[in-house]
């Protein structure tokens, strides 16, 4: 399977990998996926609660280099965004840009569904 | 990482030809151009005297007798045309057939098509060590029972069955004993009439020969083992096999077979030291790794590696421009299942995800295999690193605790 140059270069240089003090009200933690699927994928963001803008994002994932690609991609995405704009990605958006195979859009799935939960995970703490 | 650089740890999958095989079958290509059937003309006497010689280097490989080998197009035809012809050759004996859940596809979804077509089949679970349990082997065995169906070597694992085990088990009830012998036939000694097996597939492109041809072999003497044809056509090899014979494929099979039982004792050390080479070397440099299967009964060349929390595909992506391997996870597929036969074996589906299988050859070098410590031990280091789960671990999270948010 012949993968694009953009999804290699995540792969090979993923962007804003790490870990975000979970314990702060200004971040956000999703955790999807399970180890027994091939695929765990942990996206947290930092917001600024002034303006809902999202100032950071990092990641960690368990998966395959599509999975890895599409949360590294998807933290880039979700830099500078408020948290309603961060919530409109869709996955589609991310197959397009990595142009992945059929067999891989569960990864874009995982990333979108990440997303959301880290999102969700904020505004629960901050209610 | 040089770009240049690419070495193939695949060799269960495929084995590269030969040169000295490739030689042998140059000239049947076009010089010597006959049907080894046509019997009135030279060119057909040349044929058919080839793919005589050749049959007697197959033969004396596994020290058969040249009659009982019938040529196929290669292992996975061997196998359905073992079970299933003799399904049909002694369907008035019995309809039961015992195989075990670690086998190749060609084996297991040939015992599926004769389940739905009224045989019953038992598939046999295996130890966490990979071996059949050989109790319920025998337990397993019903009046109605014609064949036992074990393969001789995994080839995902490289565990090797108690072949000479079974073979007795099924001398004792009267039961015929087939195995799929693709992965050890050529690599380490195989001798079915001293082993009790009556049928046996292989395969000539897993011992450096050619795609496309391999052989079954039949017992002749006690007892004569018969199967219906699978294939209705001019009756060749012996009534069981119509269609014309690969004879350039033939002969390059038969060369491959003589060149393997040369060199077997010497590649057999030579390969086990690189293995336990590679094997030694990823536990020095890594933390967290698992060999799969029995380390005593097995192929000297084959090594399976859970490196945990990494997922395998993944792992593979980071060194799969310069090495080739196999990895037991597929997520490639919809399912998102990893190998079913690391599954059986009882791994969870995390060791099962993080595993590679790599499977060493007659042309691997030592070179080869630090070359191949140093990258994937490299990969690991980088894929744990992005790894939550490998963070979670050193942080002394207990993974099973965890609710996953399964999709």
């Amino acid at each position: 399977m012949a993968y694009s140059e953009k999804l290699l270069d995540h792969f090979k240089n993923p962007k804003n990998v790490g870990t975000l003090d979970k314990s702060k009200n200004t971040v956000g933690t999703g955790l999807v996926g399970a180890p027994e699927c091939g695929d765990v994928m942990r996206l947290q963001i930092e917001v600024d609660s002034e303006t809902n803008i999202i100032k950071d994002a990092k990641f960690k994932t368990f998966g395959c280099g599509s999975a890895i690609a599409s949360s590294s991609l998807a933290t880039e995405w979700l830099k500078g965004k408020s948290i309603d704009d961060a919530l409109e990605i869709d996955n589609m958006a991310i197959v397009e840009e990595l142009a992945l195979p059929p067999v891989k859009i569960h990864c874009s799935v995982l990333a979108e569904d990440a997303i959301k939960s880290a999102i969700a995970d904020y505004k629960g703490k901050n209610q | 990482m040089s770009k240049d650089r690419l070495i193939y740890l695949d060799n269960n999958a495929t084995t590269p030809v030969d040169p000295r095989v490739v030689d042998t079958m140059l000239p049947f290509f076009h010089e010597i151009p006959g049907n080894a059937a046509s019997r009135n003309h030279p060119f057909g006497w040349k044929a058919e005297e080839a793919v005589d010689y050749a049959r007697e280097q197959i033969a004396n490989l596994i020290h058969a007798d040249s009659k009982e080998i019938i040529f196929t197009s290669g292992a996975t035809e061997g196998d359905n045309l073992a079970i299933k012809g003799v399904y049909e050759m002694y369907s008035r004996k019995g309809n039961h057939i015992i195989t075990c859940t670690t086998e190749h596809k060609a084996v297991l979804d040939t015992c599926k098509k004769i389940e739905k077509s009224g045989g019953e089949v038992t598939y046999l679970e295996v130890k966490p060590d990979g071996l059949i349990d050989l109790e319920q082997l025998e337990a397993a065995i019903t009046d109605k029972t014609i064949l036992v169906s074990i393969m001789f070597a995994n080839n995902e694992t490289g565990v090797i069955q108690p072949m000479k085990e079974i073979g007795e088990i099924c001398a004792k009830h009267g039961v015929l004993f087939m195995s799929d012998a693709t992965q050890a036939v050529g690599k380490i000694p195989v001798n079915p009439k001293e082993l009790g097996i009556h049928l046996m597939a292989f395969t000539s492109h897993k011992m450096y020969g050619p795609k496309g041809v391999g052989a079954l072999f039949v017992n002749r003497k006690n007892p004569r083992v018969k199967v219906t044809a699978q294939l209705d056509g001019g009756g060749h090899e012996r009534g069981m096999r119509s269609g014309t014979l690969n004879v350039p494929g033939i002969v390059g099979m038969g060369k491959a077979a003589e060149i393997a039982k040369n060199e077997m004792d010497a590649e057999f050390k030579r390969l086990s030291i690189l293995r336990d080479k590679l094997e030694a070397g990823f536990k020095e440099k890594l933390e967290e790794v698992y060999v799969n299967g029995n380390t005593e009964h097995r192929m000297p060349h084959v090594t399976n590696i859970s490196f945990k929390h990494v997922e395998g595909e993944g792992l593979m992506m980071t060194f799969n421009q310069n090495i080739a391997v196999s990895s037991g996870s597929a997520c490639t597929s919809a399912s998102l299942e990893p190998s079913y036969v690391l599954k059986a074996l009882g791994l969870g589906d995390d060791l099962a995800h993080s595993s590679i299988r790599f499977s060493l050859g007659r042309f691997t070098t030592e070179e080869d295999i630090d070359f191949a410590l140093e990258a994937v031990s490299k990969g690991v280091t980088h894929m744990r690193d992005l790894s939550p789960i490998w963070e979670m671990y050193k942080e002394g999270i207990d993974l099973d605790a965890v609710e996953w948010a399964e999709h």
